[in-house]
């Protein structure tokens, strides 16, 4: 379901008098609209929160409903408010809301962010709830002068009546506003007449980012506050049997050694006590049913897999009847591995618990399911439960955990510490802790007729579902298909008469969650680059046969055309370079890029420049589009060069940066994005940068050297020549 | 004791002299700009100054800066005055933010070294220092436009 559909639910609207003074405007549903979910929180029909505070101190104060990981919502949020309510934008500032189901995402009914949707689906509220607030200053105004509040105008947190010379400033006129009955309805302005929205506008957040100032959720600190680090177990599943723990409790500044259902924590006065006493602990595991586990197995697993009809995703035609008339068939399988989100700031929480009431601070994108988690394991209702989202260094879907791992393990830690706690993860820990991108493998059987056009499509994938087994597999798995394990290539935008994509969902004990695009992050590259091999094998050229199949598909034609004539699609490249060309379809979004690339003799790859072209919709802040798309390339192709996550004997070979590599600047392209302006409700820009870019380089490769990738990260090993 | 020189004020910590830096900053003096990321010297977000050379604070044990001046991102400039802070503002650098104290601070001891550093330069200056969210084209944009913000206030 689409987002900008479901906001258009019916919404009710209350405002109050802000503490300490003020107008605050709060945006309310009925409660049966807010519990669509048993993880849904507090009984509170129609609880008080505002979404924008006007302080008698000319303060304009905007509550972030969703969190700010990079994404920059914390500046397109306020833009919204304030395209509707004009108050001078140098006053604007921003705070995260607490957790309250007035904050429930307006799509989703939890509080979260997540899916690229926090434009799509705050794209009416925010602007409401700004106008609702112009239009109760405009009429306290006019009230206090005595005139109609329609000869009344605004300019920038100023109420002018023109006729009577008379001003007052929104902060003013907060209180008298406070009192008055909010209209039922209001009407939004013609995006042609916006001022704020579609200009490129500098993040709120950023000063705080370039002077230490910004607080993450490693960084917070309380009164008497301990430190923690947990020793899980080596193998996914495994329990401790044993703890020996005589030389960590002899490291100055360990305080307590507990066991706690993830493992065992080492409790200390300072983060560093910690972890040498850590380091010094001897624990015996009870390995439990993983501890064979290998990757290697798991691909020779899949590719057996991927050979026997699967659950059926999606059927169009007869595939089968149309390959045995086809003029040619084409056939291969793909592989990616499974990913760690690696977010800069490695997993933490701090955890105040007492009695009747526990307060925790984290970086989170899942708070209403935090909540809810961390209260029962505290064992307090939800609303005893105070949850503090600070800024995120990072998310990438990693901190929106159904089962919120890490916050509940602090709970955990918390009622064995006695005492406010924060518990760290190391690099380690975050690489070795699973929750992983899942690992892919895509089999594919295509057919061409005599003209080279495809004329069958075959798409077996072989993958762990992410939605099964959490509270969110009633709404993902239909008929055994996770909607998210087959997105991107069941929805398939190029017109072939005739397709079938099948499913297979191991269950194996690795756990997984959704990685920055989810699903697409595996079928942009399998389908984008399967794409051009059945191309080459009907000796058509890539971009104008994907030009042909997407003639019904206006939107990515635009995107496709802007893309390839930004990138000169089809000129002479310097000798040794190659371009390739993707499109992928992703969070409502559509997106076109174009890679250059060579490879050297000892098959070590340059990516050159990376051309990319975004159709999102109503763009809110420009500049912001291209971050994302810049960020998602980047992100992308540390997928497609660098990272692996693997297992032997049950353990996760990876450590840290020096085994699991990020692209670095020397390794990062030129990248040029261009916006196609659109009239559409606004879609997603976090995550549909991050499909196309592993097939364009693939295809790219293949330009340059003849030879084709088939699974990543691209190994130099595979491209030597 | 251990008693340093912290952005221009001594300082004094117990904490035992083996400790990393980067954990005597954040947790005994609450200096928690400079961030912890992979306590190996891999990512460069626990960049420091000291003594006017760059440092992975997180592997530098608490003796190393005995008596010594260490400045972090919160000393680089009281009021974010420093050409980089302006350039970072300028373009919009950071997108989460947690890895830009290492990479200002790194690219500072650049910019002292090399007044005007080509993208060679900056990409060898800047390559331990890792940006998950991939600022890195920003990043080199900045850098440039620091060095010409420094410049014109030098020939002023």
């Amino acid at each position: 379901m689409s987002a900008p559909a479901m906001v258009s639910r019916r919404a009710f609207l209350r405002t109050s008098a802000a503490v300490g003074g003020g107008l605050l405007v709060t945006w309310n549903m009925p409660l049966s609209q807010k519990t669509g979910h048993s993880f849904a929180a507090g009984k509170d029909g129609y609880a008080v929160n505002a979404f924008v505070r006007i302080g008698t101190d000319e303060s304009v104060t905007v509550i972030a409903a969703h969190s700010e990981m990079g994404q920059g919502i914390y500046t397109s949020l306020p833009m919204l408010l304030n395209e509707e309510l004009q108050a001078d934008w140098a006053k604007i500032r921003v705070e995260p809301a607490p957790v309250d189901a007035a904050y429930n995402h307006p799509v989703f009914g939890i509080q979260m962010t997540g899916g690229s949707t926090t434009s799509p689906a705050e794209w009416t509220r925010y602007r409401k709830m700004g106008a609702v607030a112009r239009v109760m200053l405009v009429q306290a105004a006019a009230k206090q002068w005595g005139v109609d509040p329609s000869t009344c105008r605004v300019e920038n947190g100023v109420v002018i009546h023109d006729e009577s010379k008379k001003r007052a400033t929104y902060g003013s006129l907060a209180n008298a506003a406070s009192q008055l009955t909010a209209p039922a309805d209001v009407p939004l302005k013609d995006p042609k007449t916006f001022t704020l929205v579609g200009k490129s506008t500098k993040r709120l957040d950023t000063p705080s980012k370039t002077n230490g100032a910004a607080q993450f959720g490693l960084d917070v600190s309380v009164p008497g506050m301990l430190y923690a680090v947990v020793m899980r177990p080596p193998v996914f599943g495994g329990k401790v049997r044993s703890i020996d723990a005589s030389e960590t409790l002899k490291v100055p500044g360990v305080k307590a050694v507990e066991k706690i259902p993830s493992g065992v924590t080492i409790i200390a006065t300072k983060f560093w006590a910690a972890k040498l006493g850590r380091d010094k602990l001897k624990v015996d595991w009870d390995l439990g049913p993983n501890a064979s586990l290998s990757t290697e197995q798991m691909l020779r697993d899949f590719a057996e897999m991927s050979q026997k009809p699967g659950n059926l995703a999606k059927k169009v035609g007869d595939p089968d009847a149309a390959l045995k008339t086809a003029a040619k068939t084409i056939t291969a399988t793909y592989d990616v591995p499974y990913l760690a989100h690696c977010m800069m700031e490695p997993l933490n929480c701090v955890v105040d618990l007492r009695a009747d009431s526990c307060e925790l601070w984290t970086g989170t994108q899942f708070e209403t399911v935090d909540r809810a988690n961390a209260a029962k394991v505290a064992g307090l209702p939800p609303e005893k439960v105070k949850l503090n989202t600070t800024l995120l260094g990072g998310g990438f879907g990693r901190r929106a955990n159904p089962a919120s791992d890490f916050v509940v393990e602090a709970v955990h830690v918390a009622k064995v510490a006695k005492a406010p706690v924060k518990v760290v993860w190391t690099r380690d820990d975050d690489l070795k802790g699973g929750w992983y991108r899942p690992m892919w493998h895509d089999r594919f059987f295509a057919g061409v007729d005599a003209s080279g056009e495809p004329v069958a499509w075959k798409h077996t994938i072989v993958g762990q579902s992410i939605a099964e087994g959490t509270p969110f597999e009633p709404l993902m798995v239909k008929d055994g298909v996770d909607a998210a394990s087959v997105e991107g290539a069941a929805d398939l935008l190029y017109g072939i008469p005739n397709l079938r994509v099948e499913l297979h969902s191991p269950k194996i004990g690795v756990p997984v969650q959704w990685w920055r695009s989810v699903g697409h992050s595996h079928t942009g590259f399998s389908v984008e680059a399967f794409f051009d091999e059945v191309a080459h094998a009907g000796g058509k050229d890539p971009y104008e046969l994907r030009r042909k199949l997407l003639a019904n598909q206006p939107r990515m034609l635009e995107v496709l055309e802007l893309c390839a004539q930004k990138a000169k699609w089809g000129s002479k490249l310097p000798p040794g370079v190659g371009r390739g060309i993707a499109t992928h379809f992703s969070f409502d979004s559509y997106v076109a890029q174009v890679v250059e690339t060579s490879v050297e003799k000892n098959g070590t790859v340059h990516v050159h420049r990376v051309f990319c072209a975004v159709n999102c919709g109503i763009v809110i802040n420009p500049d912001t589009v291209k971050a994302q798309m810049e960020g998602g390339i980047i992100f992308g192709l540390t997928a497609a060069l660098k990272t692996e996550i693997t297992l032997k004997n049950g353990r996760v070979e990876q450590t840290n940066f020096h085994d699991y590599q990020m692209l670095r600047m020397f390794e990062s392209p030129e990248i040029e994005v261009h916006i196609v302006p659109s009239t559409e409700n606004p879609s997603g820009v976090g995550e549909p940068g991050v499909p196309p870019v592993a097939p364009a380089l693939a295809n790219a490769i293949f330009a340059a050297t003849g030879k084709r990738v088939r699974r990543l990260p691209i190994r130099a090993s595979d491209l030597a020549s | 004791m251990t008693s340093f020189f912290l952005n221009g004020k001594q300082v004094q910590v117990d904490d035992d002299p083996s400790t990393p830096l980067l954990w005597v900053l954040r947790d005994s003096l609450s200096m928690t700009g400079t961030k912890f990321g992979c306590g190996m010297a891999l990512c460069g977000a626990c960049t420091v100054h000291l003594e006017g050379q760059a440092i992975r604070s997180c592997v530098s044990p608490l003796s190393r800066v005995e008596g010594k001046h260490v400045t972090t991102i919160e000393g680089l400039s009281p009021d974010l005055s420093h050409p980089l802070q302006k350039a970072w503002i300028e373009l919009d650098v950071p997108q989460c933010g947690y890895c830009q104290s290492g990479q200002i601070m790194s690219a500072a001891i650049l910019l002292t070294e090399n007044p005007k550093p080509t993208d060679k330069d900056i990409d060898e200056a800047m390559s331990g220092n890792i940006c998950r969210c991939g600022t890195y084209p920003r990043i080199r944009k900045a850098i440039h436009r620091a060095a010409e913000m420094a410049s014109d206030r030098s020939s002023k």
